[in-house]
């Protein structure tokens, strides 16, 4: 025990300055949600709490449009999530578990599509949307992105494997439907894929930002990350308030965390490393 | 009697045939979504987008033909070849330190040493969950000029301020440093499970051979890891070229005055959407998509001639 080389001492410093560089910014930015704008300029600065976090929180909750955001964006992930988790499951499943012709070439043209920068897109889609009047609505956030690539890829993993062959053959003797073989044996089998597939989904509508700034003109309709930039814009001499905005729009992702963190990283790395 | 008998007969050929043909569509019709989404919003707008990369149109008029003239303004565009230089800058600066970082920070953890792993790789891969805009906000405040934490630490140490966001050289590390306290933790995680693939057999023979952690991490590690370092350059290049976001929060009007912080996506964002060039958009598009190729045909190139050359 008395070993404590050199190289212990370098490893664990390393190792402690790193999880400080990941969380001093989450720290910084409750210091900074709790302070008024005088405190925040003061020469030293503060670096502990202050006691204006509640009464910051109201302010960005009741005089601007925060919380019509915020539901929002709950409403646009959950929506987009679940019509993600069907279209994915099935296509995944069907993949994995179904014979039909030309299956392999219909995978490899949809591993394809995945290597198509996204940019490519924009414009054009834009352009779309307006000719169908989804402009400013959230069909336009929600309808093309309802059936990934990804996803389809990852159920297929993940059905091959769990999934035994037999099961299905007993369930269609039983004269189970093909639809309802996959809803009723399926998911319920699938559930571990199933729920790495929904936090990763949610977590990305949630931190969706680019289409839509492109997509959404009416501040009603903002989604969080729009309201975020919004606060910036009107607060922009008030820090406490855009911060506050800030970690308002970051907790409800953190909590997901705290609760799935061990799902979240197993699945981000099996899509990552293969046998 | 006769009739009868032959209805029921028909009926019954005809539920045979139809359940057969419903059977043989089943499956096509439950991965149906995915390629009819594709078909309209992926394939249909790569098609719009060529040919709006030869044309001039403001979105209201008429599409105007012009053949190669978007593709000249382009190459003479210094914008274009701005947006470019701080793209791969910002790529380069915010890729290479990290990957180093992340791997570094791995084959720590992961060696029999270090208690805690659980705790480090947690800590590690929280800020993937973030937002790039709730970061980019609190990192532009850090750096902020006013009150920022930076300056005003500076300030202490009796040195000047420093205009960290007006600055073309800061505003490029400030981005490239969003991005890596966002995704070093996820390209630590997913080297930690490469690493638990390695047997424990390599590093205890080397060991009992007397080499040291250095040794160790540069002749197992990084030559094992391979495929997923591979892995995890790519996905940054892709990443890295698409910058946009950051850009955009930290210097949301004008891009071009700051210089720094124009990136090839930002640039396509203001050509289209706030001039409402969206010919012009589509070729800058296409310019983007012909960068994205070279590097990985180099980034292809450079990995397999490794391999060839370490089988001599």
């Amino acid at each position: 025990m008395k070993k404590l080389s050199l190289s212990t001492i370098v490893i664990r410093f390393t190792l402690i300055v790193g999880a400080i560089f990941s969380l001093f910014p989450f720290y910084w930015m409750i210091v900074m949600a709790s302070r008024t704008n005088s405190e925040i300029f003061a020469i030293p600065p503060y670096l502990t709490l202050g006691g204006h976090l509640i009464e910051n929180t109201i302010i960005v909750l009741t005089e601007t449009n925060f919380f019509q955001a915020f539901l929002n964006t709950v409403f646009y992930a959950v929506v987009s999530t679940i019509l993600i988790l069907f279209f994915d499951s099935l296509a995944g499943y069907t993949f994995a578990k179904m014979k039909f012709k030309g299956k392999k070439i219909l995978f490899v043209f949809l591993l394809a599509t995945m290597m198509i920068p996204g940019q490519i897109n924009i414009i054009p889609q834009f352009i779309m949307m307006d000719w169908m009047g989804w402009v400013g609505s959230y069909n336009a956030l929600i309808i093309p992105g309802m059936a990934n690539a990804f996803g389809i890829f990852w159920i297929k993993q993940y059905c091959e494997n769990a999934i035994p062959d037999s099961i299905i053959e007993a369930a269609k003797m039983d004269g189970c439907s093909t639809f309802g073989t996959y809803w009723r044996i399926g998911i319920p089998i699938l559930k571990p894929a199933l729920s790495f597939l929904a936090i990763y989904s949610f977590i990305g509508a949630w931190n969706n930002y680019t289409w839509p700034l492109i997509i959404l003109n009416d501040e009603s309709k903002y989604v969080i990350s729009l309201a975020l930039t919004r606060l910036q814009g009107l607060y922009f001499t008030d820090y406490p308030l855009v911060i506050t905005g800030t970690l308002i729009s970051t907790i409800p992702v953190l909590l997901i965390f705290f609760f799935f963190s061990r799902q979240l990283m197993a699945g981000i790395t099996d899509g990552a490393v293969k046998e | 009697m006769d009739d009868t008998i032959n209805d029921v007969q028909e009926k019954k050929s005809f539920k045979d045939k139809y359940s057969k043909i419903s059977e043989k569509a089943t499956p096509y019709i439950f991965i149906a979504p995915f390629y009819i989404l594709f078909l309209i919003f992926g394939l249909f707008p790569i098609v719009f987008s060529a040919i709006l990369a030869f044309s001039k149109w403001d979105g209201i008029g008429e599409v105007q033909f012009t053949g190669l003239e978007n593709f000249k303004t382009l190459l003479a565009d210094t914008d274009f070849w701005l947006s470019i230089k701080n793209t791969l800058i910002i790529w380069v600066i915010q890729t290479v330190p990290m990957l180093v970082i992340a791997l570094v920070l791995a084959f720590l953890i992961n060696l029999s040493i270090v208690k805690r792993k659980e705790f480090y790789k947690t800590t590690f891969f929280l800020p993937y969950v973030t937002s790039v805009v709730a970061v980019t906000i609190l990192f532009g405040l850090i750096f902020s000029n006013q009150s920022g934490l930076i300056n005003a630490v500076l300030e202490l140490l009796g040195k000047e301020p420093i205009a960290f966001i007006d600055s073309p050289f800061w505003i490029r590390i400030i981005i490239a440093l969003v991005g890596i306290w966002q995704y070093l933790g996820y390209n630590m995680i997913i080297y930690y499970s490469g690493l638990q693939k390695i047997p424990a057999d390599y590093y205890e023979a080397a060991i009992i051979d007397g080499a040291s952690n250095y040794q160790l991490f540069t002749k197992i590690t990084v030559p094992l890891l391979k495929p997923i370092i591979l892995f995890t350059v790519m996905m940054s290049t892709i990443g890295g070229l698409q910058v946009f976001a950051e850009a955009q929060v930290l210097v949301p009007t004008n891009a071009t005055a700051e210089g720094g912080a124009l990136t090839i996506v930002y640039y396509i964002y203001q050509t289209a959407f706030l001039q409402s060039r969206y010919g012009y958009g589509s070729t800058i598009t296409w310019g983007l998509v012909v960068i994205i190729l070279i590097i990985s045909l180099i980034n292809w190139y450079l990995t397999s001639y490794r391999i060839k050359g370490e089988d001599d």
